[in-house]
């Protein structure tokens, strides 16, 4: 299933200057890596921007998503307002891409799944090797609070597309990229498509 | 007369007594599998191997080639099917392919990536599988196994040991060790078991090879599964090859 409506150059003006796709992209419980790998598009970053301009991002700053043509979703689900931010996603993003192995399948973070919550932040913040005397579990209610397991996105909201790799190379997260505003359905070969 | 059966469209000879799946290995012709093995008799479990012959579901390791068959392989029905199959695999383990050493090397990720699998889709079971590091040469990482017997295979036809088995059943079949304690090192396995190279996934490592060839660079990285021809049904390991050719010269 192709979008599209992503380039919709059905009405007068917008076949003259085609409207600017918005994206939003954030990292949810990733390490910034594909936001990093990203960046190593290098200077077809400038091309792109020909085509999109930013909402919420790492890139911009902006601290909520509006309505969006394209979302990117790095990193799983971890704690209570990564589910908050990717359902404000979801609800605004016409498209929305899980990018990134945590994205896909929770990831690294999603290692201590089969261990019990409560014995992760004892051993980290009470029992564990070279903490400060008298430490204790941060508890703090400006701290979001941490799921018992961490969640591919997919388990949480509808994802339309998935880009795996730890991260994408920036050739993988061009190539699909182009290939959707292009209005096609992704689609990676041999060499762009990795799980590691 | 030449016996022949066609494989999408393709004719392929065999003698008689050969499967499906030998036949189009020896032409060099890829039908995705993983329990299947040269050198092994037929498992007929991960049913990857699945082709429709003459428009019925059939494995191709168990079902003996016959003159004018006509199979279909590589159809985007067959591969949406193996597709799935594999996604079931990848939630009922826990497959992080970063941080696993067989990554590049492995059978089960080379095969989703032959099928476009982006995503494991369904819900992940994250199952609490401990590793068995007790043996000096060997690591056993169970978070991995697809239950392929393989290694059940080897150790009991070649090696004659016995050394592994398949306990439990449905989702709870697990692979357990032959051993009073459960462990690798009580049992009499070496690294040089013909059980310790057959794994097609990150179970059954060889310590000490670690990232002797770098991710990038490995068997799978380099070629497509579908690309190795008649060797796509060997067992990858670049690095154990990389460790050979340095103690040889
Ligand atoms: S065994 Fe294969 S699929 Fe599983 S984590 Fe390792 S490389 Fe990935
Ligand atoms: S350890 Fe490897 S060879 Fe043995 S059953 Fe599991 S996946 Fe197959
Ligand atoms: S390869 Fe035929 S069933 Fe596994």
């Amino acid at each position: 299933m192709a979008h599209e409506y992503l380039n919709d150059t059905t009405s007068p003006s917008a076949a003259a200057t085609p409207r600017k796709l918005k994206v939003a992209t954030v990292s949810l419980a990733g390490c910034f890596g594909c936001h990093m790998s990203f960046l190593d598009i290098d200077e077809r970053l400038l091309p792109l921007l020909e085509l999109v301009e930013f909402d919420r991002s790492p890139l911009t700053d902006i601290k909520h998503c509006g309505p969006c043509d394209i979302g990117l979703i790095e990193g799983g689900v971890c704690n209570a307002e990564n589910v908050h931010v990717l359902r404000e996603f979801r609800a605004n993003c016409k498209v929305l891409i899980a990018l990134g192995a945590c994205a896909v399948n929770g990831g690294l973070p999603a290692q201590r799944n089969h261990l019990a919550l409560a014995d992760i932040l004892q051993m980290v913040y009470r029992t564990g090797h070279g903490l400060a005397e008298g430490s204790s579990i941060p508890d703090d209610p400006e701290l979001p609070l941490p799921l018992n397991q961490v969640h591919p996105v997919h388990e949480v909201v509808k994802i339309d597309y998935f880009l795996p790799g730890c991260p994408p190379s920036g050739d993988a997260i061009w190539a699909f990229l182009t290939q959707l505003i292009e209005g096609k359905a992704p689609s990676l070969g041999h060499g762009l498509l990795h799980y590691d | 007369m030449n016996d022949s059966f066609l494989l999408d469209g393709e004719d392929i000879p065999f003698t008689p007594g050969q499967t499906v799946m030998q036949a189009a290995a020896a032409a060099g012709k890829y039908i995705p599998h993983l329990c299947w093995h040269p050198d092994f008799a037929a498992h007929g479990s991960c049913k990857l191997c699945t082709v429709k012959i003459g428009g019925r579901f059939a494995t191709s390791c168990t079902v003996r080639a016959a003159a004018g068959q006509e199979v279909e392989n590589r159809t985007d029905e067959l591969d949406a099917k193996r597709r799935t199959l594999l996604q079931l695999l990848f939630v009922e383990g826990n497959h992080f392919c970063p941080s696993c050493e067989k990554s590049g090397d492995c059978a089960l990720q080379a095969t989703a990536y032959e099928m476009g699998m982006l995503t494991p889709h369904f819900d992940h079971f994250y199952p609490d599988r401990p590793v068995d590091a007790s043996h000096p040469d060997v690591l056993l990482e169970f978070n991995r196994c697809i239950l392929c017997e393989l290694c059940v295979r080897a150790s009991r036809e070649v090696d004659g040991k016995n050394v592994f088995a398949l306990a439990g059943r449905g989702t709870r079949s697990h692979l357990v060790v032959n051993s009073d304690s459960g462990r690798l090192a009580d049992t009499d396995f070496t690294a040089s078991d013909r059980a310790a190279a057959v794994c097609p996934v990150g179970v059954i490592l060889k310590k000490r090879l670690g990232f002797t060839v770098p991710i990038g660079a490995r068997t799978y990285d380099l070629n497509p599964i579908s690309a190795m021809g008649a060797n796509a049904g060997q067992q990858a390991d670049s690095r154990a090859n990389a460790a050979h050719e340095k103690e040889v010269g």
